[in-house]
């Protein structure tokens, strides 16, 4: 056994499987408590500014690093997307939405730590799971600047082992070599971001899954009958 | 036509005396929680006031209830792109503060205190984050019997397009109270405006509830509700409100404020309406036209072609014989002497409110006032009360009907006083305000004695109509094989723990006939 393999060849799985099996089953027998635990009603206006900023925030990264690590590397070439504009676009990107996620996260960090009413009624995990994405998102701003050099020296060879990696994992494939060149700091947010996936089912995350996009489609009024038919 | 019965209420204010009582019967059913301290699913306002939450009736700060849009409903908070947009925060939502923070009392101090020279106290604390709080600041009735300034209860929306500066005279202030609860709407915007759809409406009794299994606390709900009924319970993430104490009125008893009304001001019972017409008759132009669309949309319980049709609706024999007799629909339709409570939000409330009548005797007595020609009863003009207040507050601002209502129960009074005082029966006050000897006899058996059968006419559930098949269920009633109430859907569970279906927990949604959707298109 060797720590590589069991980072990243295992982890993620373990991670994966955690995410999904975790989540149904929370959802099948413990529904009372998947929400989103909303706290606005103890502080208002705090919530607002770091709410908003870090919900755009996060909710671009997951898109991006979905689109960016999951689509085929054929693919970005077939749409004429080289390597380095990938690297380009996925560092501005990042560095956009990681900075007004960081600027939500921050506000509502503060917010949940000396707010004496927010605070007093936080329990460990609501705590944690800010505290370990909080720390994620640091790490991830950090491998920016190491990207940004990477782009200077004309080298999209992390970027594009990354993705092959995340590709492997994806396809059962698992090859934690494709690794082996990448930087420390990068294996770092790898192993914080899956672990955000192994502590979903666990915190108030769980509420991602209840995005309710429904809501636009459905009719204002919902009246429910006792009546049962006989089958 | 689609006939549909509604467990109702209507609170007969003038002998509303502000005890209390049905708040506190409630908190003590519904609200003695952790995270639901500081919610009254009743509670009583002193008015004029501000009430609770703070200026609660004041939309254009809370955004609450219907408005209308190119003629077609839309909720006040927006349209549904504007509420999913909001859901990372909800720029209407009321803080603690704007109800009070609760608290308790250090009473074990009391106890454990060292020995002193000053008799040791119990300061309160904070049931929000275990703080002591130096001093309280508010709370669920704070302007109580008018406490405080004119300056902050003035600040009530009744008193709008008055002048109210008049009423900021100690001689000129009048007080009346007003008991709240949620009205289980015919048009409900909590339920509209709940993301995932976890608020519904009972299609047998009409009674609003939150599924809190499905609740996901995007708290839209709370804010949604003009009356402010819907509450954030901060321990539980859930929205909660008053349940309309279901499991009572399923059997038949009344719901726990109204039993224990002191004053016998509360009326329970069942009334029918044409569910085909919400849309309809919630989005007339005119605001002051809503007190009579909701009339429009009560059905007779005796006109026969309604009855086939609650019939052919599956509403059982029992239920119609109840409407027959509601004391709902003498006292709103036969009579017309109650209101719906802020009509302009549109959501047709099913808690209806009879205006008081306010006291004049010492400046009757000092011969200050004009009577009727009896010498004894005062002119609805003369009412300490201003009229437009209670319009206001009961048809958005139409003083007419409600005239009619005090002048009927005033005629009421006075036929009473000659009869009992003159022994002599007369017709001419009645004749002035359009109620029948009979009309007026069976008003003041419901209105003025209110005896117990009279108030609560509560049909039961029909438990055994649940079931097409009734044998499917039988000898089997309170069983279960487990964890029940929750799972992924009554039909798929990852541990499924039986083999074959025996009853089916409430499943079947069904969306309302008459909903529109917010592009006018119906359903």
């Amino acid at each position: 056994m060797n720590i590589e393999n069991t980072l990243f060849g295992v982890y993620p799985y373990v991670a994966l499987t955690t995410f999904l099996l975790g989540s149904l089953i929370r959802f099948d027998r413990e529904q009372y408590t998947w929400k989103a635990d909303s706290s606005q009603l103890f502080e208002k206006e705090q919530l607002r500014k770091g709410s908003i900023l870090f919900h755009i925030g996060i909710l671009a990264l997951f898109f991006g690093h979905f689109a960016g690590l999951v689509t085929p590397h054929t693919v970005f070439l077939g749409l004429g997307i080289s390597d380095m504009a990938h690297q380009i676009i996925a560092i501005s990107l990042g560095a956009v939405f990681g900075l007004l996620c960081m600027m939500g996260g921050v506000i509502l960090w503060r917010r949940r730590m000396f707010n004496p009413r927010v605070r007093a009624n936080s329990r460990f995990m609501d705590i944690f799971i800010l505290d370990w994405i909080l720390v994620t998102l640091a790490v991830g701003l950090i491998t920016i600047v190491f990207s940004i050099m990477h782009v200077i020296d004309g080298d999209a060879s992390t970027m594009v082992a990354l993705a092959d990696w995340v590709q492997s994992i994806l396809t059962l494939n698992p090859d934690y070599h494709l690794l082996d060149n990448v930087g420390f700091i990068y294996k770092l947010h790898l192993f914080l971001g899956m672990s955000v996936f192994f502590l979903f089912p666990f915190s108030r995350l769980v509420h991602v899954w209840s995005a309710p996009l429904g809501y636009m489609f459905r009719p204002y009024q919902l009246v429910r009958t006792k009546f049962v038919k006989s089958r | 036509m689609k006939v549909r019965a509604n467990f109702s209420l209507v609170f007969n204010l003038d002998k509303c005396i502000g005890c209390h009582t049905c708040s506190v019967t409630c908190k003590n059913v519904w609200t003695n929680r952790k995270g639901v301290e500081y919610a009254w699913f009743n509670n009583v306002e002193s008015k004029p006031g501000i009430g609770y939450p703070k200026n609660w009736e004041d939309q254009e700060q809370w955004n609450g209830g219907w408005e209308l849009v190119d003629g077609q409903l839309q909720l006040k908070s927006g349209n549904r792109r504007t509420i999913l947009k909001n859901i990372f925060q909800n720029p209407n939502m009321p803080t603690i503060d704007d109800y009070y923070e609760p608290f308790t009392y250090d009473y074990a101090h009391l106890q454990n205190a060292p020995l002193s020279e000053a008799t040791p106290t119990a300061q309160p604390r904070s049931l929000i984050d275990g703080r002591r709080m130096e001093k309280i600041e508010w709370g669920p009735n704070w302007e109580d019997d008018l406490g405080g300034p004119f300056k902050h209860r003035g600040e009530d929306q009744n008193f709008r397009n008055m002048e109210k500066q008049v009423f900021a005279e100690f001689e000129q202030s009048f007080l009346m109270y007003l008991p709240r609860m949620c009205n289980h709407c015919a048009n409900p915007s909590c339920v509209a405006a709940c993301p995932s759809g976890s608020l519904y409406k009972r299609e047998e009794d009409g009674i609003v509830l939150v599924d809190q299994d499905k609740c996901r606390s995007w708290r839209m709900c709370i804010s949604a509700c003009p009356y402010k009924k819907m509450f954030y319970n901060w321990e539980s993430g859930k929205a909660e409100k008053c349940t309309g104490c279901y499991p009572r009125v399923e059997s038949g008893l009344p719901t726990v404020c109204s039993e224990s009304c002191v004053g016998r001001i509360r009326y329970n019972g069942v009334m029918l309406y044409d569910a085909d017409r919400i849309s309809e008759l919630a989005s007339v132009e005119n605001e002051q036209d809503l007190y009579q669309a909701q009339l429009d949309l009560f059905l007779d319980p005796n006109d026969p072609e309604v009855i086939a049709q609650a019939k052919a609706d599956g509403i059982p024999d029992s239920w119609l014989e109840a409407a027959q007799r509601s004391p709902i629909y003498k006292l709103i339709k036969d009579w017309k002497v109650a209101f719906p409570l802020h009509p302009e939000f549109r959501t047709l409330p099913m808690v209806w409110y009879v205006p008081p009548l306010s006291p004049v005797q010492s400046q009757i007595d000092q011969g200050n006032l004009e009577t009727s020609p009896d010498g004894a009863i005062p002119k609805v003009e003369d009412l300490r009360m201003p009229i437009k207040y209670l319009a206001n507050m009961f048809t958005a601002g139409k003083e007419e009907p409600v005239v009619l209502a005090l002048k009927r129960m005033i005629a009421m009074r006075s036929f009473y006083r000659s009869l009992n005082v003159e022994n002599k029966t007369d017709l001419a006050v009645l004749e002035e305000v359009g109620l029948s000897e009979q009309q007026v006899r069976e008003m003041y058996r419901y209105m003025a004695i209110a005896n117990y059968e009279d108030r609560f006419v509560i049909p039961t559930s029909h438990e055994e109509l649940r079931q097409e098949d009734f044998h499917s269920f039988q000898g089997q009633n309170g069983f279960t094989f487990g964890n029940d109430g929750c799972s992924i859907s009554p039909e798929a569970s990852l541990f499924p723990d039986r083999r074959k279906k025996t009853e089916d927990i409430l499943q079947f949604v069904r969306y309302h006939p008459a909903a529109k959707r917010s592009d006018g298109e119906k359903v």
